[in-house]
């Protein structure tokens, strides 16, 4: 492999020397070949003519074993050469080597702080394992030091992009082991928030999962459509996000005058982003290239790895909480299932614009169906004592509120400082509520030992869970294909961690 | 739930779990949440026990009598490996023996009356004042009977070994995980138990009830508060 034949051809068994030798083009062009090496000295008469045939003899300078040098009257001439990647493959040392790639958990498609290691062989993923835990904020042992209506602050920041969905799950199990029902009114608006934020979780899922896979363009139409969720959300709670407005035993407040008109006008503005990005993307070649018979996964897959949601029904299974195991109210709805036979990236695509759609459906009969009433349990032990209101400090306890207990009732007052300072107590024993989160199958594993705070508080995360499938979905499949893979589960590293 | 009985105050010698039930009980001593820091006021010498959900009897109600009997008939030696049955809140929870809760589990799954495909969650709780005070919490859903019950299994700090599910249900290969990172708790016959969540390196177990929350006083207008734990707080 040290004949003068090699090193023309830039496959030097001394690749790794870092010892350049004067080779190259000008070896190349004296012998007329057909490599196609380029030299930076094009015109003028061959320098060093007389050179072929001899040894290769290190440059210099020790310059690049691809890109020899030689100096000449017009200066130092790199010569670049090329076309050797048969010899480079027989001779490559490192075409038997493994290669492991960290990506993450500052990759920008790993949907946060996600670490994904990946072996490769080529372009082709061997092995996958993923490392989790950056974001781990401790939010269920948290819960465990504050009272039971604190803690739905700490558990609406767990899946930050499905609040309401974390809050509604854990305000369930509270209600379930008091004994208690919210309102009529309070579960109306439970619902229609809920479906409110599955549109605007899967807005973000198909804006991050198209940024990831180069359609930037759904990445701006769909933050663009979430933010006018979040403008609901706001107008509503006071807050884009944590809002903790879901409460056990009801709702934190009512909806402020004029939402019913707004989440109205809201609807056909949603419609119409929906049919946006359906027009976009659905029959975009790229897109459909990009995503179909990737990241497969089937119903057998599915369940064996505890994969709900989006997933499951695009590998075909009906299977939506809402539906199967009804809570607030869902049986009452007319709504559809979407599903899709095929597993892939582009049915979990399919299926979860289809979800939007139906999420509209159910907010459009959940106003049609609100009616004035209370918003929280009418037991003053448990129900938040104070109506809050917005003030020009922010948001607080209401003017009228205050009054009543510093001058009126004096029952009130201790019922609020008592509520306030101790919180209410919850008889001992333990269950499990599970709401069907935009990305499946969201359970609160809630314990009490019948003190005023959880005793033990544990998210069944459905990223968390649905996480675990990726070696699955991409073993065996190229790189690329990875990231829209990932994307397609929908993971959110704040539920995934806590 | 309390009756006047059970709002007497107790004897120190009275605080132990009583028979059939379902979690050991908790003896609350006084109204506050920190003792030891010198903060006299409130009445202090309250000691009451916190009525537990009780021990279940036939029938259950619901579906429950049917995945018993189903359970029954295809698990022999059931009574052996079940020790209590507790319903509560519409939710039955099976207290089960750790040396038969692999085998449980897959007679769950593949019995075609029982049909326990999904492992929804698996968690742990830690009652720290009873002896096997290390608790692993299963929930098991069956997709076809649309039916969901719970699995509980207790251990000890000492010998905290359980038998793995991951070859019944590989969904619990991250949440065996989580639980041994948060608690503990060994899952023998797991294919990689290290934790998950928590740095490689952590030593303790965070969720344990005797593992502090941490935390730094925080000085506001003058005055300190102390962190979460060590406020002075009802309890």
């Amino acid at each position: 492999m040290s004949t003068r034949d090699d090193t023309r051809t830039g496959a030097p068994d001394g690749g790794t020397r870092g010892d350049g030798w004067d080779t190259g083009a000008d070896t190349a062009a004296g012998a007329d070949s057909d490599i196609g090496g380029a030299s930076y000295q094009a015109a003028g008469p061959h320098p060093d003519a007389g050179r072929i045939g001899a040894t290769p003899t290190p440059g210099e300078d020790g310059a690049d074993a691809y890109a020899g040098s030689r100096q000449t009257t017009e200066g130092r001439v790199y010569t670049v050469t090329g076309g050797d990647w048969d010899s480079m493959l027989a001779a490559d040392p490192i075409a038997e080597e493994r290669i492991v790639v960290n990506m993450g958990p500052q990759h920008p498609s790993t949907h946060g702080v996600l670490r994904l290691v990946l072996e490769l062989e080529g372009e082709t993923v061997t092995n996958t394992r993923l490392v989790i835990g950056y974001l781990h904020t401790g939010i269920e042992k948290n819960c465990e030091y504050r009272n039971w209506t604190q803690a739905v602050t700490f558990l609406t920041r767990a899946d930050y992009l499905a609040p309401i969905f974390n809050e509604t799950s854990y305000c369930l199990g509270v209600e379930r082991l008091l004994g208690v029902q919210a309102p009529a009114r309070a579960n109306l608006i439970r619902v229609m928030m809920m479906e409110i934020n599955r549109i605007s979780s899967h807005w973000v899922w198909l804006a991050t999962g198209g940024m990831e896979i180069g359609a930037l363009t759904a990445m701006t139409n769909g933050f663009r459509a979430r933010e006018k969720c979040l403008d609901l959300f706001e107008l509503i709670t006071g807050l884009r996000m944590n809002h903790a407005y879901v409460r056990p035993g009801g709702i934190s407040q009512d909806l402020p005058p004029g939402a019913v008109d707004e989440i109205r006008a809201w609807i056909p503005d949603m419609e119409a982003e929906i049919d946006g990005v359906d027009r976009l993307l659905t029959g975009q070649p790229i897109w459909q290239r990009r995503l179909r018979d990737v990241g497969c996964l089937d119903v057998t897959g599915c369940v064996a790895l505890g994969v709900t949601g989006p997933l499951l029904r695009a590998a075909g299974l009906p299977w939506d909480l809402r539906k199967v195991q009804p809570y607030l109210g869902y049986e009452t709805f007319d709504f559809d299932v979407p599903t899709h036979p095929d597993g892939d990236c582009w049915s979990r695509f399919v299926v979860r614009v289809a979800e939007m759609r139906e999420s509209l459906r159910i907010v459009r009969q959940c106003l049609d169906r609100l009616e004035p009433g209370p918003i929280m349990v009418a037991d003053k032990k448990i129900a938040w004592p104070a109506q809050l209101a917005l003030g020009p400090d922010g948001l607080g306890n209401s003017l009228d509120h205050v009054k009543k207990i510093m001058g009126q009732s004096m029952e009130a007052l201790i019922h609020h400082f008592k509520l306030v300072t101790e919180g209410f107590r919850v008889p001992a024993g333990q269950v499990y509520s599970v709401v069907e989160s935009p990305r499946g199958e969201l359970g609160c594993h809630i314990v009490s030992d019948g003190g005023t705070r959880p005793f033990r508080v544990h998210l069944r995360e459905p990223s968390f869970i649905n996480l675990q499938a990726t070696p699955a979905l991409t073993e065996g499949s190229l790189i690329a294909d990875v990231i829209a893979s990932v994307a397609s589960i929908d993971p959110v590293m704040g539920g995934v961690d806590r | 739930m309390s009756t006047h009985e059970e709002n007497l105050p107790v004897e120190r010698d009275q605080m132990q779990p009583r028979p059939g039930e379902a979690a050991p009980g908790r003896v609350q001593h006084g109204m506050f949440g920190v003792s030891g820091t010198g903060d006299t006021s409130g009445y202090g010498g309250l000691v009451r026990r916190v009525p537990q959900p009780p021990e279940s009897t036939r029938p259950y109600g619901g579906y429950f009598d049917e995945v018993a009997d189903a359970l029954a008939e295809a698990f022999p030696g059931l009574s052996d490996a079940v020790t209590r049955v507790v319903v509560d809140r519409g939710e039955i929870t099976f207290h089960v023996r750790r040396e038969r809760l692999a085998e449980l589990c897959r007679t769950l799954r593949d019995d075609p009356a029982l049909r326990f495909e999904l492992c929804s969650s698996v968690s742990g709780v830690d009652y720290l004042e009873s002896p096997d005070r290390l608790h692993a919490v299963y929930h098991l859903t069956s997709m076809t009977y649309r039916r969901r019950i719970r699995l509980e299994v207790a251990v000890s700090t000492q010998d905290p070994h359980l038998p793995s599910v991951t070859s019944v249900y590989p969904t619990a290969d991250w949440q065996e995980r989580e639980t041994y990172d948060m608690f503990g708790i060994v899952f023998d016959g797991h294919p990689a138990l290290t934790r998950i969540l928590m740095p490689d390196d952590w030593d303790g177990f965070p969720q344990r009830k005797d593992y502090p929350l941490g935390g730094v006083p925080v000085e506001y207008k003058g005055a300190t508060i102390p962190p979460p734990d060590e406020r002075r707080a009802y309890k």
